[in-house]
């Protein structure tokens, strides 16, 4: 049994928040280089060469990349060999609170979806559990613009849809976001599950590095596809017309019912910030 | 690159072309949701606006607070489309330039038609970089919205693109035959 304390917790979380805030991922900006070099329509070239440019001066003066640092949604794998003393709930809600605060970041969130009176802190963090073997506790910080959570779709298909339908649906969610998530963007799918668990699969599949292969060679297959469609949409960075709609394309899947094909679809903007660390 | 300085008069105004990159500098003023909101219902109830955006630029955006030793934190473009609801109002009431991300609908085209207006479009998600453009800011209105307050901005040369000029031409239409051209 290992022992960890729940200000360590909110230590490791406000960090994550400003790191995630601040620096994008190195596999993110190669992508963001990638596209630059490709990307022959002079407005689509100037806005990718923008945002190599935004990155860099983010990283040097300690600036978040974006004005929406996003609400965070922090995914936390607890070892079944620890035990936490304190609230951990409480932890990671103090360290979005002081990592916010600390980084200059945006308070974006509302404390009532219909009466929205901003919280003033950020908090509440939305959060989710799950456990693993071992005696480590994993956390990571995925601050959420609105841009692209806006535009993020579930929807339940029937079995007879298919691939084909989940495809078109896929397909037609990031054709109708067109400029406003902030594209190139990333596309997390959840395919399977239940209307939640798809969903929640969605935004861990934003999780998986941009260049991330799905290890069944069936669905790598589909991934290749969809990011050919997408990025024949013409949409380009910023919406300025383009071969760069979309950096990468990242699938997760769960076995489903017999009556059902749930389909979701989590657009993440060109930044799309997460970091981990692991207690 | 042109380069222009708010106010944009009429004339300056009608020699944008959508698809044209432009380095604006000068005053603008920001708002975005809750701002909107506000504004829409003090025009209801007939009461004064809390600044006055005749022939002014609205930029729509919600910045992050100043780090110590800066003028402004992080500070790029909203979706644009949230305030389609409330932007034919305003331009009748003598806004003319809107700056932010994203498609608008035909309500918005229309009255920028009518009036002579344009919408100018920055690049989403690069927020540190604008920050960089700001040489003040001042609240100038809704101070308890926080991010969301009004704020006036004095800018300097801001690179944004025409996205709908005042004949309504739309940088959204005319990509498909940029692209085609392109590839």
């Amino acid at each position: 049994m290992r022992i960890i304390e729940s200000c360590q917790i909110a230590d490791t979380v406000a960090k994550l928040c400003v790191q995630a805030n601040v620096c994008v991922n190195e596999d993110i900006l190669s992508a963001l280089e990638t596209a630059r070099a490709r990307e022959k329509t002079p407005l689509a070239h100037s806005a990718l060469d923008m945002l190599l440019k935004n990155a860099d001066i983010a990283a040097r003066e300690n600036l978040p990349v974006c004005q929406d640092t996003g609400m965070a949604v922090v995914f936390v794998t607890v070892g079944a060999d620890v035990h936490i003393n304190g609230n951990i709930d409480k932890a990671i809600n103090d360290g979005v609170r002081r990592g916010y605060r600390e980084g200059y970041c945006r308070n974006s969130v509302v404390i009532d979806p219909v009466r929205r009176v901003n919280t003033g802190d950020n908090t509440p963090a939305v959060i989710y559990y799950d456990f693993a073997p071992g005696c480590s506790l994993r956390i990571t910080v995925a601050p959420k613009g609105f841009g692209s959570e806006n535009m993020s779709a579930v929807r339940m298909l029937n079995p007879s849809d298919g691939l084909a339908g989940a495809e078109d649906f896929i397909v037609e969610t990031i054709r109708i976001a067109d400029a406003k998530p902030c594209p190139p963007i990333i596309a997390g799918i959840g395919i399977g599950g239940t209307m939640e668990k798809a969903a929640l699969m969605s935004k861990q599949a934003l999780l998986l590095d941009v260049d991330h292969i799905n290890p069944d060679p069936f669905w790598a297959g589909v991934e290749n596809r969809l990011l050919e469609r997408i990025n024949t949409l013409g949409i380009g960075a910023t919406g300025y017309g383009g071969i760069a709609t979309a950096l990468g394309v990242n699938i997760l899947t769960y076995p489903t019912h017999i009556a059902g094909l749930p389909v979701a679809v989590n657009i993440g903007c060109h930044a799309n910030r997460h970091r981990t660390a692991v207690l | 690159m042109k380069q222009i300085t708010t106010p944009l008069s009429n004339k300056v105004i009608r020699d944008l072309k959508a698809g044209e990159q432009i380095i604006l500098s000068g005053t603008i003023y920001t708002g975005r949701d809750a701002a909107h909101k506000r504004i829409a219902e003090l025009l209801d109830r007939g009461n004064p606006l809390p600044f006055d955006f005749q022939g002014q630029a609205i930029y729509y955006a919600g910045p992050c607070p100043a780090p110590p030793g800066k003028i402004i934190g992080s500070a790029g473009p909203t979706t644009s489309s949230r305030m389609d609801e409330y932007t034919p109002r305003l331009i009748q009431k003598g806004l003319r330039v809107m700056i932010g991300k994203g498609l608008r609908n035909s309500a918005v085209i229309d009255a920028i038609r009518q009036y002579t207006g344009v919408y100018l479009t920055a690049v989403g998600g690069a927020g540190a970089f604008y920050s960089k453009c700001v040489e003040s800011s001042e609240i100038v209105a809704f101070d308890e919205l926080g991010a969301e307050a009004v704020f006036k901005l004095t800018v300097r040369d801001m690179p944004l693109v025409v996205s709908i000029d005042c004949k309504g031409d739309s940088i959204y239409e005319l990509r498909e035959r940029i692209v085609e051209e392109t590839l």
